[in-house]
């Protein structure tokens, strides 16, 4: 009896011991927080990081909230992961505010934290940031439409997100920035609506919201012939809408995304064009910070673009574009 | 001797329409394009989709039950009635009725978890909620279904009707709403749900099978979530699996405003469909006066809160 | 020993809850054309007896009979169909629906024709009509039957329940507690109520804790005490004080004189 138990406790004693030694001499832990795990552009990141972290030979952990703005879900995942031994977290937030106590308290462990796609508020709260830059995606749509418009005075409808959104406004205000138009700057979180603007209505990034605040526009502004949207969901509403009123062949209508439904609408004609952005790129520029920080103990900070490109199926001069198979090649989502 | 105010409606059931008709005259005072046949008819297919959802939430919270699935197992019904059609290339008819069935079937669920294992509506229904997420974003692998079937999407054909564009899918909605009026007034089934809400001790004691009731009103609120599935595809042209995550409460929201007591026993079903369009004609007026959204959300809030104000006091005062 | 006919009898009812047991060997007996008030202390079987009379309950032995014929009731609604109706203490009203309404509730009257039988139309000029002439019947003065239960007082909506008992009542009304928590007019428009039903011919079963109403109303008075029947007493023939001592067992009942005992 008591030779079993002296062999049992050596056992024991060894365990602990090749376990402390394997997270000792081991591979960097790093952890990715999105807002979802079924949002394709999440996936996307999620294979981004993962396959990052295997060239890197760093062990990615992951996790995600329940929905957009569950925050709880994504501080006890944060808390988890630390527990595991993560020395970098990515996170893509989902309450920018809410997020930030358990931020400080990682990082006065030693955590460093990274937000990819969506910043905190304040910004710096965080590290470092490695996303879009939304305002430039909304330059870049605003840029083509003006050129795409040939000279014809503009009568724009704006299908924004949602009142007080950071995102909404800058890809708004960057696109009406774009095609020359009086706006806001970047940190501005307000619409600006210059005259041209004859109709702004909320889509909540849905398509049949979509369809129904582009509906409800073209009752106010029947001769609208530029549609601004914020996501490519809501594009495809606005399409259904214009069609639906016989107009869909006069009205150009121009998103922000990239991801591979979109591009194909691209292809297919019901959007212009699209800004492209590249949530694999974020993940894996983390992944690889994560691995620079535990390998050296130096940080990352500041704002990263982690960039953004034009997709539009018939380029316009003087604007800079990829055709729609590249912007299939490198889109997120399904293919 | 009858007072004029003992022939009418109670106010509760009034509300819903004198609310309706005040805003229908703010927005055609304020804005030039609201009162039009076009704009109107507009609005009435823009509310479809939640107009039948609330069918079937109405008869829930008529036995005082409340259903939070409603939306989520409306986009699982058009999630399978695409994909089947897309992938099986089932024609459109089996497609829908297996999208209604399955629709259905989670009403049957959430009625048997209702009435066996006595578990409150809010807790099971919030149970089925995730499930009907999860099992939709897990089917349809979080993409958009594009390849249906124009028969699938006739519905939301429209059809000119004395200035202004009507689909056949509004047809459907209000067909239904009559339907299910006159079943609630002038059946014996229809009393029952009224009498299982007000007061379910009474019903079993006199004999009324009352747990039949209560599993019959899910599975019929299933039935009508699926039927809104398929004017949500209709409507939109395509299987979104990501759908209907307002609609749970934007339902609910219209049976509250339509006079329907959250505590069962009350309500008039024609309330609900004057409390869905009610919200179609803030989100359209304060569209064409150049508003906010955010002002859309606060006069909803205010009116629920005066809806549910006024079902209290009315109900105190007949003690 | 009784020789009239009884409308309802039982004999040894034995009803066990687990270790409890609520009915040890209880006798009933109810004529024809009477008030029989069923009184005893809490926990001396009184609530169990009437279960088993009613059908809310099955009693593990003894025998009951209706008109003469064992009867053995599974459910509420077998006493129902056999024509004993039962007034609970609470009533058993949907306070949101009208009189009209709650008089036939679980019993509605179907259209004639294709409309009743095959999408169940119901007819309520119909079921309007008749509640109308069964309240008149027993005089109940409520002004409208399209009126909500929730608008009556108290009294009045007891009137209902029992006017609804008595409307399809055919053998016996059970009333439980029907004057509890009423006040003095209202209660002695409620008993005065009691008194034309069995007056309509419909034996009335009453239990009550309410002496003065007892004695008021009732033709005989059942006694329960310790699960059994401890005696039946002629209130006319007996005081209050007496009777309450025979209950709670101070007096035991072979100690009364003969003509306090009924027959």
């Amino acid at each position: 009896m008591q030779r079993n138990l002296v062999a049992m406790a050596a056992a024991i004693a060894a365990l602990f011991a090749t376990a402390g030694s394997t997270l000792a001499a081991g591979e960097p832990v790093i952890g990715l927080i999105t807002k979802t795990e079924t949002n394709p552009f999440f996936v996307k990141m999620k294979e981004g990081a993962a396959a990052e972290a295997k060239a890197k030979g760093a062990k990615l952990l992951s996790g995600a909230g329940k929905a957009d703005g569950d925050n709880a879900g994504q501080v006890t995942a944060m808390e988890n992961m630390i527990a595991a031994g993560a020395k970098t977290i990515l996170i893509t937030p989902s309450d920018s505010k809410a997020i930030i106590p358990a931020i400080k308290k990682a990082q006065e462990k030693g955590v460093m934290i990274i937000a990819l796609d969506s910043p905190t508020d304040p910004e710096d709260a965080t590290d470092a940031l490695f996303a879009t830059d939304n305002y430039q995606a909304g330059v870049l749509i605003g840029e083509y439409a003006k050129a795409a418009l040939g000279g014809k005075p503009a009568k724009i409808v704006t299908l924004d997100l949602f009142p007080g959104h950071p995102v909404g406004a800058q890809r708004h205000n960057g696109f009406l920035k774009g095609f020359g138009l009086q706006s806001n700057d970047k940190k501005n979180n307000e619409l600006a609506k210059p005259a041209e603007v004859v109709c702004s209505a909320d889509s909540y990034g849905d398509r049949a919201k979509g369809q129904t605040a582009m509906e409800n526009c073209l009752q106010k502004a029947p001769d609208v012939n530029l549609v601004y949207t914020i996501n490519e969901p809501a594009a495809a509403g606005a399409y259904n809408a214009l069609k639906k009123a016989g107009k869909e062949k006069n009205v150009i209508i121009v998103s922000v995304d990239g991801g591979c439904e979109g591009v194909e609408n691209v292809g297919k004609g019901v959007i212009a064009a699209t800004s492209q952005q590249y949530p694999l790129k974020m993940a894996s520029m983390g992944v690889a910070a994560g691995v620079d920080y535990a390998k050296t103990g130096k940080k990352v900070s500041g704002y990263t673009d982690t960039g953004v490109a034009l997709i539009a199926a018939k380029p316009v001069p003087g604007v800079e574009s990829m055709d729609v198979k590249k912007g299939a090649s490198l889109c997120w989502g399904k293919k | 001797m009858d007072t004029l105010k003992d022939k009418l409606p109670p106010i509760s059931q009034l509300g819903p329409f004198i609310a309706l008709l005040i805003a229908c005259i703010f927005f055609a005072l304020t804005t030039d394009r609201f009162f039009s046949a076009e704009n109107l008819s507009l609005i009435l297919q823009q509310v479809m989709v939640v107009g039948v959802i609330a069918i079937g939430q109405t008869l829930i919270i008529l036995t005082a039950g409340i259903d939070l699935s409603c939306g989520m197992v409306m986009a699982l019904g058009s999630i399978v009635m695409t994909k089947f059609a897309a992938d099986f290339g089932l024609p459109t008819v089996l497609a829908v009725l297996c999208g209604i069935a399955v629709t259905a079937l989670f009403g049957f669920i959430n009625g048997l978890l209702v009435t066996t294992i006595k578990l409150p509506p809010f807790i099971v229904t919030l149970g089925t909620f995730n499930v009907a997420f999860a099992i939709t974003q897990l089917y349809s692998q979080a993409q958009t279904v594009t390849e249906v079937p124009d028969a699938m999407t006739w519905l939301g054909n429209t059809f000119a009707l004395g200035g202004g564009a009507v689909s056949y899918g509004v047809v459907l909605m209000l067909i239904l709403y009559l339907i299910v009026w006159l079943w609630l007034r002038e059946t014996g089934a229809g009393r029952h749900v009224y009498a299982v809400g007000n007061n379910p001790e009474a019903t079993r004691l006199v004999g009324i099978p009352t747990e039949r009731v209560l599993l019959g009103v899910y599975v019929l609120a299933g039935f009508f979530y699926g039927v809104a599935s398929l004017l949500s595809v209709a409507r939109t042209g395509v299987g979104d699996p990501n759908a209907g995550q307002t609609e749970n409460l934007d339902a609910i929201t219209a049976v509250v405003l339509g006079g329907t007591s959250l505590f069962g026993g009350r309500g008039v079903i024609l309330g609900s469909l004057a409390g869905a369009v009610v919200v179609g004609v803030l989100r359209n007026g304060l569209t064409l006066m150049g508003v906010s959204s955010v002002y859309q959300v606060l006069v909803t809030g205010i009116l629920v809160i005066l809806a549910v104000s006024v079902d209290q006091l009315s109900r105190k005062s007949a003690r | 020993m009784s020789t009239v006919p009884l409308v309802m009898e039982a004999k040894g009812l034995v009803k066990r809850f687990g270790q409890v047991t609520a009915l040890d060997g209880a006798d009933f007996e109810l004529r024809p054309g009477e008030i029989l008030a069923v009184i005893g202390d809490n926990g001396a079987g009184k609530s169990s007896l009437i279960k088993c009379l009613s059908g809310a309950s099955i009693p593990n032995e003894g025998q009951i009979w209706l008109d003469g014929k064992e009867i053995h009731f599974k459910n509420p609604m077998d006493a129902r169909r056999a024509g004993i109706e039962t007034v609970y203490q609470d009533l058993a009203v949907a306070p949101a629906m009208t009189i009209a309404e709650n008089l036939f509730l679980g019993r509605e009257v179907r259209r004639s024709g294709f409309l009743g039988q095959f999408l169940g139309a119901l007819d309520k000029k119909k079921m309007l009509e008749e509640s109308v002439a069964r309240m008149a019947e027993l005089k109940v003065g409520i002004r409208s039957m399209t009126q909500a239960v929730e608008t009556l007082s108290g009294g009045q909506r007891q009137c209902v329940a029992v006017g609804r008992a008595a409307a399809f009542a055919q053998h016996v009304v059970i009333m439980d507690e029907p004057t509890a928590a009423l006040g003095v007019k209202e209660g002695n428009m409620v008993l005065e109520l009691i008194r034309r039903v069995r007056d309509r011919g419909l034996p009335v079963v009453l239990i009550s804790h309410n002496m003065p109403h007892v004695f008021e109303v009732a033709d005989r008075i059942h006694v329960a005490r310790l699960g059994k029947r401890a005696a039946i007493l002629n209130p006319k023939k007996i005081s209050m004080s007496d009777t309450v001592a025979v209950m709670t067992g101070a007096l035991p009942p072979d100690k009364l004189p003969p003509e306090s005992l009924a027959h």
